[in-house]
């Protein structure tokens, strides 16, 4: 190659040799900073493989000269983060919900840590925003079917809503309709009278009919005034939250077919710190009692 | 003497001339254009010492400039007890910016937009009018060039005796004199690197912690980093920096015009060049004695006499050095000088010179930093020390409670650029019958607390009785009063209802 190389006349440079329809190569020199960060990164390459774990072996790989791992540094920074957790969660375990509420300091790990077990394990029922949906209770409003204050709402995440646990809370109410207890008429009428305990009704004759029905067959749990009961579990029928809807359909669907929502019990499934969390996070929605 | 007057001295680069008093030069402008290929490894340039007024502005503008650099992070300034009483701070951890009386917060970072804008501009007006001052006298890569290459000659003597060194085989002095210079260059390199991180904490507290190996390793790293680069660049990268690194040259193109400042030779007056008997004015020679001082004190490492040249940074170093020749062959001085191509022609044409500095391009730069300059000056001063956001809650919009009445969930933010704590009190306009409630035990939409120098963060619920409500969205106004001072500030939110 030596002996005939070609010069272009133009530039004085070097050609490869290559022509393409009378346009020749330059062979013009790569620039030395170029080409000394090319041979850097060559090194660099070869003291990755190295020094990191880089080759596919048939059932691992090399592990490298440092032993580094992305899997260990992952394992190693959440287990950072749980120590870090570590002493808040022991005095949130420690301490009364009660008691951390009036710590601002645990009360606000408390509220993001109940925020984010209720994303993982509550919102996929009750909403990402705690609002419910039909069948769902709104957990930011101030209406409550078993108890709004923090141990009413710690119980009900403890032991459930007719769940598979024996503490959990419960109640029946009679399917009017289905079972035949009531005619059709009668649950009309009862219906009528349950709208207008919040002033929803439209036939006040039917009403009147139903409140004798409804002071035989429901003030036992729902109260002569139909307020509800905490401890049975009765929804109040005079104010404007319905969890079925609150239009004449959907009172009658309710009164002739009855509703049995169902809610999980969380005990053994949570530890006792991240309930806790939940029931202050759920508290502090603006509801709480 | 005629023999003596043209003789070069090829061995040592220099001759001295005791009867004449004008030192000849050899000295090769090694970035001439010709010289100039890419693939040419760098030339060593041995600059000489000028002496006159150009090189005493420099030494003037190097002192104050390094002077800045060192001694303001040093600078205290009383802001109180619960602020820092550095006068120019960065303070990274708490995200603030001091400047003497200006704290900034991160989302005013807008102010440190102004003053790039204003530096980019105020650039633009000094070069149209002066062409490139800053490449010559305050650009750190000048000042520091400059710095070690002093710092060069102070050890190793001026241009000849450098020349004579690095020819000379090695020997007990020159390792002396050659560690000594690289001993001096990472001192200073380290000193640099030094006082830069100063600007990021408490610059005595973190001297000392420096000094007992007690400061983060962030800042041995940075001064790791910036000692490299200063010794790199101001010791041996130097006019490679401003020729090829940096884009600076290459935009002034665009900003010079032919009535800005450039050094120019005389070529009228100089040509042809010649070398003479003193006092002697031989009639075929112009006014150029081809002593090459031009050349042998070019940082740059270019001849003048070639005219207009990127690599030129205008630092006048070779007027210094051709008036020093002038007058001692007894010439008018300027062969060399600042001077506009607008001139040179003027001058040819039999006409007077002059500067014209009002120009459109100079009146615009003016008018425009004079516009930025306003408009920051009027936001600074008005600016409230008291800062309010107010977020909607997203999920859900609203909620209806027990009683039918509406509520809404907003987050407030109250910022407290105060260096005291402060009490608020929170309102909500444009919604009559809302009341207010703020989550957390004890806390008061009447009496909310924040912090001096904080943002606080409350969660609050405003409550309407449906029937007030007379739209599926309402424009709301909060309104966060000092319960002090009675300074107010607002700031625009939603009210949402049912359809």
């Amino acid at each position: 190659m030596a002996d005939n190389k070609e010069v272009d006349q133009i530039s004085g440079t070097e050609t490869t040799g290559h022509e393409w329809d009378g346009i020749k190569e330059l062979n013009t020199p790569l620039p030395r900073w170029w080409l000394w960060t090319f041979y850097a990164t060559c090194l660099w390459a070869l003291a990755y493989w190295i020094v990191m774990p880089a080759w596919p072996l048939i059932s691992s790989h090399t592990t490298g000269l440092i032993g580094y791992s992305s899997r260990a540094q992952l394992a190693k920074s959440v287990a950072e983060a749980r120590e870090a957790q570590g002493a808040f969660l022991d005095r949130i375990e420690a301490a009364s919900l009660e008691q951390i509420v009036a710590d601002q300091e645990l009360l606000e790990f408390a509220m993001a840590g109940g925020g984010s077990a209720f994303a993982v394990n509550c919102s996929q029922c009750h909403g990402s925003g705690a609002a419910g949906f039909v069948g769902y209770p709104n957990l930011n409003d101030d209406d409550w079917i078993w108890g709004g204050d923090l141990e009413a709402i710690s119980h009900t995440i403890h032991f459930g809503i007719r769940s598979d646990h024996d503490e959990t809370r419960f109640n029946e109410m009679p399917a009017y309709g289905r079972d035949e207890l009531l005619t059709p008429e009668e649950i009309n009428d009862v219906a009528e009278y349950v709208l207008s305990l919040s002033g929803s009704g439209e036939d006040a004759a039917a009403a009147a009919r139903g409140e004798v029905t409804f002071a035989e067959q429901c003030s036992a749990c729902h109260m002569e005034s139909g307020e509800g009961d905490y401890e049975l579990g009765a929804p109040n029928l005079t104010d404007a939250i319905w969890l079925y809807g609150g239009d004449k359909a959907a009172v009658v669907d309710t009164i002739a077919n009855s509703r049995a929502g169902m809610m999980p019990a969380w005990t053994g499934r949570l530890d006792e710190a991240t309930i806790k969390q939940l029931a202050i996070y759920v508290h502090s929605l603006g509801g709480g009692e | 003497m005629v023999e003596q007057a043209v003789v070069e001295n090829t061995t040592a680069g220099v001759t001295a001339e005791p009867g004449a008093g004008v030192e000849r030069s050899d000295a090769e402008p090694v970035n001439k254009k010709e010289r100039r290929s890419l693939y040419q490894k760098r030339i060593k340039i041995y600059p000489k010492l000028a002496r006159g007024a150009f090189r005493r502005w420099k030494w003037v503008i190097m002192a104050v400039t390094l002077s800045i650099y060192y001694l303001t992070p040093w600078i205290r300034w009383d802001r109180g007890p619960n602020a820092p009483d550095q006068a120019v701070l960065i303070d990274f951890p708490s995200r603030r910016f001091y400047f003497f009386f200006i704290e900034i917060w991160p989302q005013e970072v807008y102010y440190l937009t102004g003053l790039l804008i204003l530096a980019a501009i105020g650039l633009f007006l000094i070069t149209s009018l002066a062409g490139r001052v800053w490449c010559g006298y305050t650009c750190p890569q000048t000042v520091w060039t400059d710095l070690f290459i002093a710092v060069e000659r102070l050890i190793q003597g001026d241009r000849a005796a450098r020349i004579r060194m690095d020819k000379a085989p090695w020997g007990a002095e020159k390792v002396v004199r050659k560690v000594a210079t690289q001993v001096a260059w990472i001192i200073i390199a380290v000193c640099t690197g030094g006082a830069w991180v100063f600007y990021f904490a408490d610059a005595p507290t973190l001297a000392g912690d420096l000094l007992a190996f007690q400061a983060p390793p962030v800042a041995y790293i940075t001064i790791g980093v910036l000692t490299f680069t200063t010794y790199l660049l101001g010791g041996f990268a130097r006019e490679q920096v401003c020729t090829y690194m940096c884009p600076w040259p290459r935009i002034q193109g665009g900003l010079l015009d032919e009535e800005s400042l450039v050094i120019a030779y005389d070529e009228d007056r100089g040509e042809p060049r010649g070398a003479r008997k003193k006092h002697s004015h031989p009639t075929d020679l112009g006014d150029c004695v081809a002593c090459n001082q031009c050349v042998a004190v070019c940082p740059m490492g270019i001849d003048i006499r070639d005219g207009q040249q990127l690599e030129c940074i205008t630092c006048g170093l070779c007027i210094d050095a051709c008036n020093s020749v002038m007058d001692k062959v007894g010439l008018p001085r300027n062969l060399i000088s600042y001077s506009t191509l607008a001139n040179v022609e003027r001058v040819r044409a039999g006409e007077k010179p002059k500067l014209r500095l009002i120009r459109l391009r100079t009146v615009v730069y003016s008018g425009l930093i004079a516009l930025v300059g306003l408009i920051m000056l009027f936001t600074l001063i008005t600016r409230a020390d008291l800062d309010l956001n107010i977020l909607h809650d997203r999920n859900p919009l609203f909620v209806t409670l027990s009683d039918g009445s509406i509520r809404n969930g907003f987050t407030v933010k109250i910022i407290n650029k105060a260096h005291h704590e402060r009490t608020f009190r929170l309102e909500l306009e444009g919604l009559p019958g809302a009341q207010l409630s703020v989550v957390g035990a004890g806390t008061d939409p009447d009496a909310l607390t924040v912090e001096s120098d904080t943002l606080a963060s409350f969660r609050v619920f405003a409550t309407v009785p449906r029937e007030t409500l007379t739209d599926a969205a309402v424009d709301v106004e909060f309104r966060v009063v000092d319960r002090d001072s009675g300074s107010a500030i607002t700031h625009g939110s939603v009210f949402r209802g049912p359809q």
